[in-house]
């Protein structure tokens, strides 16, 4: 499927990302409302953009009462339907990655729909620390995403074993 | 307004506590572009140019440009604009992170502060919501306890702060505004003017949309500006890889790297202290400014793990084991100049200076001053409390505490080596401008720098006309060592850097690109039809409107020279062995290319070209 990878390590924490995210949404620069955000670790001197990484059980989907959050036939995004959301926030407690966001000035969840498929924080990006890929969904956050995957993944299928 | 302006100016009367909002005054927006240029205009209408600049009756504004946070390359730029009390003069003091971008999310071109405090405040803004909180409690604090205080106490982690450390407070006559604790607006002293006005900090956070007049064409026009960017190779390598440290050995092996207080003009250890070294060192990440694509910032570490002999102590949760810098200029100030080619002295002095808020350029100058009477016998250790000769780096770490704080000595560094000399009898050892102390290149070596430093309507300083550029870094220089047509060039940079400046941009991007690929972002972002031209006169008639405002609070053409060392002793040994400034040459020529008379005075008729009145 596709998805975003992000490489944190080469991330300057310059927020272009955020700046393309808020144009493509509203046509003016308004990071507050961007659906891709830059979390500065100060003491690790290090920059982690995120956003959904369009996970396969999208608890999201599962969580909101109204089914407002839909799956893009062409892009295969999660996406959320503004029409019919009723802005209850439940997604965004359900998401447990903190990427699903409430627009406070439209009164709605908001979500990274991949830009119908050519994302622009990924074109924005000066240091290529955010590519748009045909990857499993663990493999979202390189390194990181990759532990999370295999501790993840040894969770199954102990459990499928009946294991402690 | 259409776009890149909010349209609103925030005033803050500390006297008397009201906060007020007012449009911007649109015929000087479109006049004076923004930034540097519209708060020059806003000081020249509202503040007495005799003011004692730490009185109430001293104006202190803080600026963006119509392209601060937008997605233009560069975007995060604020400018701090009042009468400074290191120089007497305007001073115009530019700093990045993301305070600027946060303001203008916020609603506000500009913040208008005046007046004086009854008892120490900090001012926070969140969007619409702007109120004056005591800061009691922060009186007394560095810069980083205050930020993450304001933090605490706001429950905003994502608001910005610019304060003041202890520097300003004790009106150190350099002390700085420092945004997230590492950013900072260095020069002048306007740090000191804010302590003068019981304003520890100014919180902001902006959640609000910055519109723009053409999207389109901006979209079009900002990318073709970072790909210049992207292939230039001091934006697409020199600067992200070693940061501005990168010309510590090129400015070095050009002979132009003044040492042990421009009593020499190369560095022995000039290596040691050079980028090449503190990236494969120390360097634990580059950090970009808001909205910049090139990311010349430093993360690095201390050595040994933080238990070396310089580890910063003072704040040990901040970054940990690392800090942030240093810059070129501060690596010079506080290592070359005073003879040091240890980054660890750097590295720990220069953090003091961001926790204690003060400027490191005048402070490694005026400690090198301090040396050269030291080492002269001028001064004795009864006087200094220390050994004090070139290369002590225990003395420079010590004199950074000592002169945040004003005791023992540093209470005579506090006040600039300007006033030190004169005070011990020895005026010739301040080396810089209308009290400013110069920053790392020898006039005498790069001779355009010398009429840029002369004329520097903020006292010395490399950001007002950075000729280095042509005369050393172009892959074509021109002689740096003759004067042929250094005055028209010094000129041009000076109006196209006043330009950027008022632009809300960086001026870095000149770097990479020139006002020809600047000028449409500028324009499809207003809606304003600026030409070259246009942008240039703007940058002129800031220039000149600076250099007016200046001329009414005293200054002469008598102070627009240069150290008798630079004018008189030729340079010892090196590449430029032999060289002075010829200042004498290009001077006339100066201003006759600026249209001003013989005693460097506007013209009516060329004020009235510009529409001064």
């Amino acid at each position: 499927m596709q998805a975003l990878q992000i490489h944190p390590e080469k991330c300057t924490g310059c927020k272009q990302c955020e700046l393309a995210c808020s144009y493509v949404q509203i046509g003016a620069f308004q990071p507050a409302r961007s659906v891709i955000r830059v979390h500065v670790f100060d003491e690790q001197a290090s920059f982690a953009p995120y956003t959904c990484f369009q996970c396969d059980e999208a608890w999201c989907m599962q969580a909101c009462p109204v089914n407002a959050i839909d799956v893009d036939d062409d892009s295969g995004a999660k996406i959320v339907l503004d029409d019919v959301c009723v802005g209850c926030k439940l997604c965004v407690i359900a998401c447990p990655f903190g990427t699903m966001f409430f627009d406070k000035q439209a009164d709605t969840a908001a979500k990274c729909d991949l830009c119908a498929g050519d994302p622009a924080c990924a074109h924005a990006c000066p240091t290529a620390a955010i590519e748009v890929k045909e990857i499993d969904a663990g493999a979202w956050l390189t390194g990181f995403g990759e532990k999370v995957d295999t501790a993840y993944r040894a969770a199954i299928s102990s459990d499928a074993n009946g294991e402690d | 307004m259409s776009g890149g302006w909010t349209g609103t100016v925030l005033r803050v009367n500390l006297t008397t506590g009201s906060c007020t909002k007012e449009p911007l005054n649109e015929e000087w927006a479109a006049d004076y572009v923004g930034g540097r240029g519209v708060a020059a205009r806003y000081l020249y209408e509202e503040c007495d140019p005799e003011v004692d600049p730490l009185s109430p009756d001293n104006v202190l504004i803080f600026a963006t440009g119509p392209l601060t946070a937008t997605n233009t390359s560069t975007s995060s730029r604020y400018m701090v604009v009042t009468k400074g009390p290191l120089t007497g003069c305007m001073t115009t003091s530019n700093s990045g992170g993301k305070w600027g971008p946060e303001l203008k999310f916020a609603g506000y071109d500009l913040l208008i502060l005046e007046g004086r405090s009854p008892d120490p405040v900090y001012l926070w803004i969140q969007d619409e919501v702007v109120e004056l909180r005591s800061a009691a409690g922060l009186w007394g604090k560095g810069v980083f306890e205050t930020e993450d205080t304001i933090k605490r106490e706001t429950g905003v982690p994502d608001a910005s702060v610019a304060a003041i450390g202890q520097a300003g407070e004790n009106g150190v006559l350099y002390a700085a505004i420092v945004n997230e604790k590492f950013r900072a607006a260095g020069r002048s002293g306007v740090g000191a003017v804010m302590g003068s006005k019981n304003l520890k900090a100014i919180g902001v956070r902006g959640t609000g949309a910055v519109g723009i007049a053409r999207p389109q064409e901006m979209m079009a026009a900002q990318w073709a500006m970072k790909q210049e960017l992207s292939e230039a190779p001091l934006t697409a390598e020199g600067l992200p890889q070693y940061g501005t440290l990168s010309l510590m050995n090129v400015i070095n092996e050009h002979g132009a790297l003044p040492t042990n207080n421009y009593l020499e003009s190369q560095f022995a250890g000039a290596e040691n202290i050079s980028g090449e070294e503190l990236t494969e060192t120390r360097l634990a990440s580059n950090k970009a400014c808001f909205g910049c694509t090139i990311a010349c910032g430093r993360v690095s570490r201390i050595s040994n793990e933080g238990v070396g002999r310089y580890a910063v102590t003072t704040n040990p949760r901040n970054w940990k084991h690392a800090t942030e810098g240093p810059e070129y200029e501060n690596a010079w100030s506080l290592g070359a100049d005073c003879g040091i080619d240890d980054l660890d002295v750097i590295l720990k002095s220069n953090t003091l200076c961001n926790d204690y808020g003060m400027d490191p350029i005048s402070l490694g100058a005026t400690i090198a001053a301090a040396m050269e009477l030291y080492e002269k016998g001028t001064l004795t250790e009864e006087q200094t409390g220390m050994p004090l000769p070139f290369g002590s780096g225990d003395a420079v770490v010590a004199l950074t505490e000592m002169t945040a704080m004003r005791e023992g000595f540093g209470n005579e560094i506090a006040e600039g080596s300007k006033r030190m000399g004169e005070k011990f009898g020895d005026p010739d050892v301040f080396m810089g401008v209308k009290g400013q102390e110069f920053p790392a290149y020898d006039p005498r070596a790069i001779q355009g720098m010398g009429l840029g430093y002369a004329t520097s309507n903020r006292g010395a300083c490399h950001l007002r006309a950075y000729t280095v550029a042509a005369e050393v870094l172009a892959p074509e220089p021109l002689d740096p060592r003759s004067t042929d047509g250094k005055a028209e060039l010094t000129r041009d940079f000076q109006n196209v850097s006043t330009a950027v400046d008022a632009s809300g941009l960086c001026i870095f991007l000149t770097f990479g690109t020139t006002l020809d690929s600047i000028r449409p972002v500028l324009v499809a972002a207003t809606g304003v039809e600026w030409t070259d031209e246009e942008l240039m006169l703007a940058g002129e008639r800031i220039w000149n409107l600076e250099r007016v405002w200046n001329m009414r609070a005293g200054i002469t053409a008598a102070d627009d020279t240069l150290p008798k060392r630079m004018l008189k002793d030729a340079i010892s040994a090196g590449p430029a062995a032999g060289e002075v400034n010829k200042l004498s040459v290009m001077m006339p020529e100066y201003y006759a290319s600026r249209g001003w008379d013989e005693q460097g005075r506007p013209t009516p008729e060329k004020l009235a070209a510009l529409g001064i009145v």
